[in-house]
């Protein structure tokens, strides 16, 4: 029966083959692998293409799948630098040091977290109080006429919540800075993606959303926030995040397994450089330092 | 009695290309056949594997059957309710069966009993063409264009709701539903027909009063393979029903479903975490629907053939 063995060689290869579609490594060139949070993505994307021009030697990689991916993927030792658009937790850290890699965290931005209406709705400022009412588990405010507003297009009334899947970065960063880490209210419309956010207030009058600022356009609202009752109201711009005047603004990091080396420690270090620095400013995030760009950026 | 010479035996001997070639193909068809059992096998191991943990550990069988409060990543208290998640999903395979149903009945009669030549044949392909678009493109139909319709129709706050993904499920269980239901027709004998209409009946009542009871257990296997199609579906309900953690009064409320909620967090859920096990018990639930449904519908069409 020689020819069964044969045969079967075949489909087993055919398996086989798929696990080798991984690039290899070149000998001559380095390649950094960099995971993790959907806000930071299209600016670790823009890092990643200018600093080709930079360093040709050095190849970034750069994938999505949201930050807690990125941790996972340094604790698992497949990635050089995890993306986080929220601190990381302190189970993680443990979880890290355990795994032998204690993680360093690099802060390259900050994102003012923006709160996105649609454009027919009349309010022009927000409190925190209110967001927390809203959105925070017991909070009583359900109706747009209790924050004493009538929405065109919206006859139900009813404020229809957008939030982001439980695991997400913003979803956490708003859980923290928001909700002071209680719990959301059942029921809001988690969306898959900063995106999808802006999509769906952009297409419904009843609803609220929050994202980052980057991920704005011209057809929704975003109205000013007000921290305490007496403090001023202020518009989630680049320059209130980076001055801190804005109250729900977060820094966005990279986080590596212990202290950078080689190629990686050259790519950080150009991240917070002028150029790289540059680059999160045109892409509408807020640089970690003050760059001078010579011309408004892209 | 003498022995057969071995000059004879190789004539005997009809291993020849041929012969090989069989013998290879057979064993092809054999590993594809036995493939499909292991992979079945392999996947139900693995699923259940990484949700033991979470089945013997945290574990609440009360809580995860009756608790609205899915809150896998709480600060203050973790909690595992999956029922809001549970009568998410039935409710979208029920709206997307009110719709599939009547379409896909109508649809297997019209080509299986009226259609001729050209029509015929061109409506299957165009059928089976449904079946071949990707579920994010109807996931993308649902969050843009049916979102805005259905708020402009009826005049309800959001568009992504019961009705919507039951809608896009709907089409999406279509086609299939549609072959299966006419292959149990096309296998009704045209003796029952022709004995039908040497009688007098109109076309009307060959099809209602003899080919329909006939293609009885067909039929209801094309309904329980949809609804196994509906149930499992993630990408398309993931976006088109408002991902919301709700039991629905109405068509128009938002629910999610068990898959859509698999999809949107286990890719950031830590390996072995509680949550990660609590989404892997989803899956073993899942599977199991997924498992007796089929079982169903595959005893049902063993029943159509003894007869």
């Amino acid at each position: 029966m020689r020819t069964k063995n044969y045969f079967l060689i075949i489909p087993v290869l055919a398996l086989l083959s798929f696990g080798c579609g991984r690039p290899e490594e070149g000998s001559t060139r380095a390649v950094i692998q960099n995971k993790g949070s959907d806000t930071l993505v299209n600016v670790a994307q823009a890092w990643a293409e200018a600093y080709q021009t930079v360093n040709p030697n050095v190849a970034v990689a750069v994938t999505g799948g949201g930050s807690g991916t990125g941790i996972a993927a340094l604790m698992n030792g497949t990635v050089d630098i995890a993306n986080s658009s929220r601190e990381m937790k302190e189970s993680e850290k443990v979880d890290l040091v355990a795994a032998g890699h204690a993680p360093k965290q690099h802060i390259v931005g900050y994102d003012a977290l923006a709160i996105f209406l649609h454009p027919s709705n009349p309010i022009n400022e927000i409190s925190l109080q209110q967001l927390k009412a809203i959105y925070g588990d017991g909070g009583t405010i359900e109706k747009w006429s209790q924050l004493g507003v009538t929405v065109p297009g919206c006859d139900s009334d009813e404020i229809v919540r957008v939030s982001r899947q439980n695991n997400s970065g913003t979803y956490a960063y708003f859980r923290e800075a928001v909700l002071e880490e209680s719990d959301f209210k059942l029921g809001s419309r988690d969306m898959h993606g900063s995106k999808d956010v802006v999509d769906l207030v952009m297409h419904t009058a009843c609803a609220i959303g929050y994202s980052g600022l980057a991920y704005a356009s011209d057809e929704v609202k975003m109205p000013c926030v007000v921290s305490e009752a007496d403090s001023p109201c202020v518009a989630p711009t680049i320059d209130s995040a980076l001055d801190g005047s804005y109250p729900i603004a977060r820094p966005l990091f990279m986080y590596t397994a212990g202290e950078p080396e080689g190629a990686v420690a050259e790519y950080l270090n150009w991240i917070l450089s002028n150029d790289g620095q540059c680059i999160i400013l045109g892409m509408g995030y807020s640089p970690a330092t003050t760059p001078t760009c010579s011309a408004p950026a892209m | 009695m003498s022995s057969i010479k071995p000059k004879e035996i190789a004539h005997l001997d009809r291993r020849d290309f041929s012969w090989y070639l069989d013998r290879s193909v057979q064993v092809l068809m054999f590993v594809g056949g036995i493939s499909a059992v292991i992979f079945i096998i392999g996947i139900f191991v693995f699923i259940s594997k990484e949700g033991f943990s979470f089945v013997f550990g945290r574990f609440d069988v009360v809580e995860f059957f009756t608790s609205l409060n899915w809150r896998p990543t709480s600060e203050t208290r973790e909690t595992f309710g999956a029922f809001a998640l549970i009568v998410g999903t039935a409710s979208i395979t029920g709206m997307a069966m009110l719709i599939a149903i009547p379409f896909s009945l109508g649809a297997a009669i019209y080509i299986g009993e009226f259609a001729t030549g050209k029509t015929r044949e061109s409506l299957k392909v165009l059928v089976e063409l449904l079946a071949a678009i990707p579920s994010v493109v109807w996931g993308f139909i649902g969050l843009t264009i049916m979102n805005g319709l259905i708020i402009q129709l009826f005049n309800v706050p959001v568009g992504l709701n019961v009705l919507n993904a039951g809608v896009i499920l709907g089409l999406m269980a279509a086609p299939i539903m549609t072959t299966i239901a006419e292959d149990a027709l096309k296998a009704v004998p045209d003796k029952y027909r022709e004995a039908a209409e040497a009688m007098g009946a109109t076309k009307w009542q060959v099809i209602v009063k003899v080919v329909l009871p006939a293609a009885k257990n067909g039929l209801v296997s094309a309904v329980l393979l949809g609804i196994g199609r509906a149930f499992g579906e993630t990408m398309a309900v993931l976006m088109a029903s408002g991902h919301s953690i709700n039991i629905p009064g109405s068509v128009f409320d938002s629910v999610r479903a068990l898959t859509a909620t698999i999809a949107a967090e286990l890719g950031e859920t830590a390996v072995g975490s509680d949550h990660y096990g609590a989404l892997f018990t989803l899956g073993i639930f899942l599977f199991l629907i997924t498992f007796i449904i089929n079982l169903t519908a595959d005893i049902m069409v063993r029943g159509i053939r003894r007869k």
